[in-house]
């Protein structure tokens, strides 16, 4: 019973903790199969840009209407969009390559919208905006954060042969007459959409972190795409619950907690995991 | 049954950089033909035009019927080949027109799949994810699928590279049964005792056509030689 009440007490007892964690459960819904797929696509690196991408929309959706929902929220998302578009513009019209633009872009907005908060803001507001504030998350951002999931698993649903086939194997879809290119720019506003929603609960730098750690750690434990996205899944939800008990009891800020949980199971997937792990290749040497 | 195709003075640029220049030539229905050439001399970008993934610059490629179906198999690095994807549902792709985005395999899909894995030799790897075949058979997977697409034109870049000579000799005689079945079939190679033994009509590229038709006439040492001294331009 003591174990019960140190895992679950603080759930039970506080609205605020009840509240992270479905905000973390619709966040995991949304963002595991998204981190998937990018792992798949080799767009790690360009998820991470767009997180930072995101930034100066939110900032200046604050500096019109200070730290309100759906100011932010349209913001970033019509930043997001605007680099990853652009991004991948300049790479089609000039030598520089689609990664290396996106790494120009997000250093550039990150720069830029740390300033733009800052003048208007306080430093709070800043790492308000950076790191998130899961554990006081409203009602509106709860329903926001769970439309998206939604959203995502139903774009995805529909999307999701073509979307796989042109990772496999771009020239096949295109000889199919798919459309890859517009496949591709459905993916990246539903990449958008998820770090705009995880910007919320743990800020712009975090939000890409409870996409990607699961999905790396995912390899380690799963080897067909569906059952990737579902320990994705899983283990998201796994790092947002130790995270939120995490934070609570180490009063430590929550979106950190949570990422660092989430970096805790990556370790340990590489080292145990039943495929391709650390372990496991001790193990086949015969050593 | 196979697709005839006319090219008029068909060039291609990447980047304003020509990469095939006014290439003329026409290939009959049924037609086994052999794309050779120096390394840049632009086969691929010839087979990607008649594919359709590539714009001309210049000049146009008709195929007749129009509106047939093109199998087409791409040179391996464009594939991403630790994808996470089985064996049996990689080959299942050649049947997209009939699956598409939604649509459930049925028992025939899957008996056809069957079918061609055993054809290629397959049959006990069915389960198993795409990451863990050879090179070679990839390249067996890759004609499982190409044979279930049932295409009137079938275009294939590089189908022997780096693959094992025994995997070589069962896939020839796949593409030589596709011509017997009257499908057009074009296929960039470098083994030219091959393309003499077994591809009855060559066209040799370099940049521009520097020949093409019947492979007896085409792969001459004189042409062979204009080949190099272009390429070497």
């Amino acid at each position: 019973m003591i174990i019960w009440d140190a895992l679950a007490g603080p759930f039970i007892e506080f609205g605020f903790m009840r509240r992270a964690l479905v905000g973390v459960l619709a966040l995991a819904l949304g963002g595991g199969p998204i981190g998937t797929l990018l792992i798949l696509r080799r767009m790690s690196l360009m998820g991470d840009a767009l997180s930072h991408a995101v930034l100066p929309g939110v900032a200046l959706g604050f500096l019109v209407g200070g730290l309100s929902l759906p100011a932010m929220t349209l913001g970033g998302f019509a930043a997001g969009l605007f680099v990853a578009l652009a991004s991948g513009l300049i790479a089609r019209l000039t030598p520089l390559r689609e990664d290396a633009s996106f790494a120009a872009f997000y250093l550039f907005s990150l720069a830029l919208g740390v300033m733009l908060v800052s003048l208007r803001g306080s430093n709070v507001d800043l790492l308000h905006v950076l790191f998130g504030t899961i554990l006081s998350i409203d009602d509106a951002a709860l329903i926001l954060i769970a439309g998206v999931a939604t959203v995502t698993l139903l774009a995805l649903a529909v999307l999701y042969r073509p979307l796989l086939l042109e990772c496999f194997d771009p020239l096949f879809l295109r000889s199919l007459g798919g459309a890859g290119g517009m496949i591709h720019a459905g993916f990246l506003a539903l990449v958008v959409l998820n770090l705009v929603a995880g910007f919320q609960a743990l800020g712009t730098l975090m939000a890409v972190g409870l996409m990607m750690l699961p999905a790396a750690s995912a390899r380690f434990w799963a080897r067909q795409v569906w059952s990737l996205a579902a320990v994705s899944i899983a283990l998201a939800l796994l790092a947002g619950y130790a995270g939120l008990l995490l934070s609570y009891y180490g009063a430590l800020p929550s979106g950190p907690a949570i990422i660092v949980a989430a970096g805790v199971l990556h370790l340990i997937s590489i080292a145990v995991g039943p495929h391709q792990s650390l372990l496991m290749r001790y193990r086949t040497r015969g050593v | 049954m196979g697709t005839g195709l006319t090219i008029e003075d068909l060039s291609v640029a990447y980047e304003r950089r020509l990469a095939i220049q006014n290439i003329a030539y026409t290939v009959q229905p049924g037609d086994l033909t052999a794309i050779i050439g120096p390394n840049g001399a632009g086969k691929s970008t010839l087979l990607k035009a008649i594919g359709g993934f590539l714009r001309p610059t210049q000049g146009r490629i008709m195929r007749s019927p129009e509106h047939g179906a093109v199998a087409y198999l791409p040179q391996l690095a464009e594939i991403e080949r630790d994808f996470p994807i089985t064996v049996s549902d990689a080959v299942l792709l050649g049947r997209w027109r009939r699956i598409g985005w939604f649509r459930a395999a049925d028992a025939a899909d899957r008996e056809a799949v069957e079918a061609a894995l055993a054809a290629v030799g397959l049959t006990a790897f069915a389960w198993r994810g795409v990451g863990t075949l050879s090179v070679g058979q990839f390249q067996r997977m890759l004609f499982a699928r190409l044979m279930l697409q049932d295409a009137p034109l079938i275009l294939l870049d590089e189908p022997f590279a780096a693959v094992d000579q025994r995997t070589v000799r069962d896939l020839t005689q796949i593409i030589l049964d596709w011509q017997a079945e009257g499908r057009t079939v074009l296929a960039v190679l470098h083994d030219l005792d091959q393309v003499a033994r077994q591809f009855p009509r060559t066209i040799l590229l370099a940049r521009r056509l520097i020949a093409g038709g019947p492979t007896e006439t085409t792969l001459t040492p004189e042409h062979l030689e204009a080949a190099a001294a272009m390429a070497d331009e």
